[in-house]
């Protein structure tokens, strides 16, 4: 028994720190985000295009009252209940006391000031993809929101899954820094790209995830079961869509179907952000979605 | 011993029938709602690709798309919503069980509806700029509850 003990605690340690190694935060590049020059302007079209309100307002917020982020709204999943925070302008309830990088970090690494990772009902596996220079104008941007003292619920998730340093290896398993469509693919599908995969994050509903919520590529927006149990994320991809390019963008304008039909549930709040969006990248994310792979 | 287990089997068969029976009703219930629905929709096609211009405006046509549309509003909606066929309590529905809970909530967004289609129906006939500009806020209408009441797809 005693033979064993050394040996024992020496695979102890160096399982630790592997551990450690693997798990811990990783920061967005700090100097090249210093060195942008942002337009709280341009901020806006990442924030409609990014739907940053569609979680972060209030329930059931309409209008001017969706700017206000105060947070509150629930996500039902297999791992727990997850609670959109505040994060309204407000120095104390919000991130009104965080710096710019700070803010912009915790977007694109998923990793608040205090250095612990966020859970990935956040969808900054995403948002890694965006442009310093969108991260920039979007941080300017929620600065000009106004503040809600409204303070962020915790979270009600169970072991294990509220072991925060995991979500560094879950980053580490399912975070991906390549794009799903590739090859030579023109400025329209190449904005369309960018606006479906980073920004809009559609994948995040549309692509079925695996055991550990990681998201299956291979069935990229193949569709899947809503976290609620209650229904379905729909396969929209042309295999299943069958819609045209002008189809593609009425639904995303006005929310009719091609059948007359509205949409449903969270899509409804989808649309009213892409509705705000220039018509061009309507017309962009509409191209994406008919050339990306079709999942039968 | 055998009594009680032809009570028991009584019971558990009533019981089945019963729960048959009320599943049965609902399906007839939403059966009626999303026929409803469908109709209301088919008008509204109409009246959509006009305004879309995808076919030609004919102020007959609109006409009568409108008028059915307000007619399918006024249907008695009594019997359409049974406490219990809500989305994940029984099968073929996306209603949103928060229906139930907010019913005057409902009601008064269904009112809305009612007087988009109304303030519709009266300038449909009239021209094409009429109908463009009395159509959006009955999709808005639709909208609105959909987003607060209408589940994601089955």
């Amino acid at each position: 028994m005693k033979r064993l003990f050394w040996p024992f605690l020496v695979v102890l340690l160096i399982g630790l720190v592997v551990y450690g190694l693997l798990t811990r935060p990783t920061f967005l590049d700090r100097t090249g985000f210093a060195a942008q020059v942002a337009d709280a302007t341009k901020g806006k079209s990442v924030f409609d295009a990014a739907g940053c309100a569609s979680c972060h307002a209030a329930p059931m917020a309409t209008g001017e009252a969706r700017l206000i982020l105060s947070g509150g709204r629930r996500f039902i999943s297999p791992f727990g209940t997850f609670i959109a925070p505040n994060i309204s302008s407000d120095a104390v309830a919000g991130i009104g006391g965080w710096s710019d990088y700070e803010i912009a970090n915790a977007i694109t690494n998923g990793v608040s000031p205090q250095k612990r990772h966020y859970f990935p009902a956040f969808p900054y596996d995403t948002y890694a993809k965006m442009t310093m220079a969108d991260l920039a104008d979007l941080v300017a941007y929620l600065r000009q929101l106004p503040a809600s003292d409204l303070a962020s619920a915790p979270h009600d998730v169970s072991f294990p899954f509220n072991i925060r340093r995991n979500l560094g290896g879950w980053k580490l398993l399912f975070g991906r820094d390549d794009w799903v469509m590739t090859g030579d693919i023109g400025p329209e599908l190449t904005r369309g790209r960018y606006l479906v995969e980073a920004l809009a994050h559609c994948a995040a509903c549309h692509t079925p995830r695996n055991a550990l919520g990681g998201m299956q590529r291979d069935k990229w927006l193949g569709g899947g079961p809503h976290p609620s149990g209650k229904g379905r994320f729909p396969n929209i991809t042309p295999a299943a869509l069958g819609w045209s390019k002008a189809d593609i963008m009425e639904y995303l304008t006005s929310g009719f179907t091609p059948e007359f039909d509205t949409a449903g549930g969270e899509m409804v709040e989808v649309i009213e952000n892409m509705a705000l969006l220039d018509v061009t990248d309507r017309e962009a994310i509409a191209a994406y979605l008919l050339a990306v792979k079709s999942v039968e | 011993m055998r009594r009680f287990k032809t009570i028991i089997a009584g019971v558990a068969t009533t019981a089945l029938l019963a729960g048959a029976a009320i599943s049965a009703s609902h399906s007839d219930a939403i059966k009626a709602r999303q026929d409803n629905m469908k109709a209301r929709g088919a008008n509204l096609g109409i009246l959509g690709r006009m305004a879309q211009g995808q076919i030609d405006y004919d102020s007959v046509k609109a006409g009568e798309a409108a008028a059915a549309l307000v007619a399918l509003l006024s249907v008695d909606q009594s019997t359409f919503w049974p406490v219990g066929s809500a989305q994940g309590m029984v099968e073929g529905t996306r209603a949103k069980a928060e229906i139930w809970d907010n019913f005057a909530d409902v009601g008064a967004m269904a009112g809305d509806l009612a007087a988009a289609a109304d303030a519709l129906s009266e300038v449909a006939a009239i021209d094409l700029a009429s109908l463009q500009g009395a159509i959006g806020a009955v999709g808005g209408a639709c909208g609105v509850c959909h987003k607060a009441y209408r589940g994601p797809k089955n």
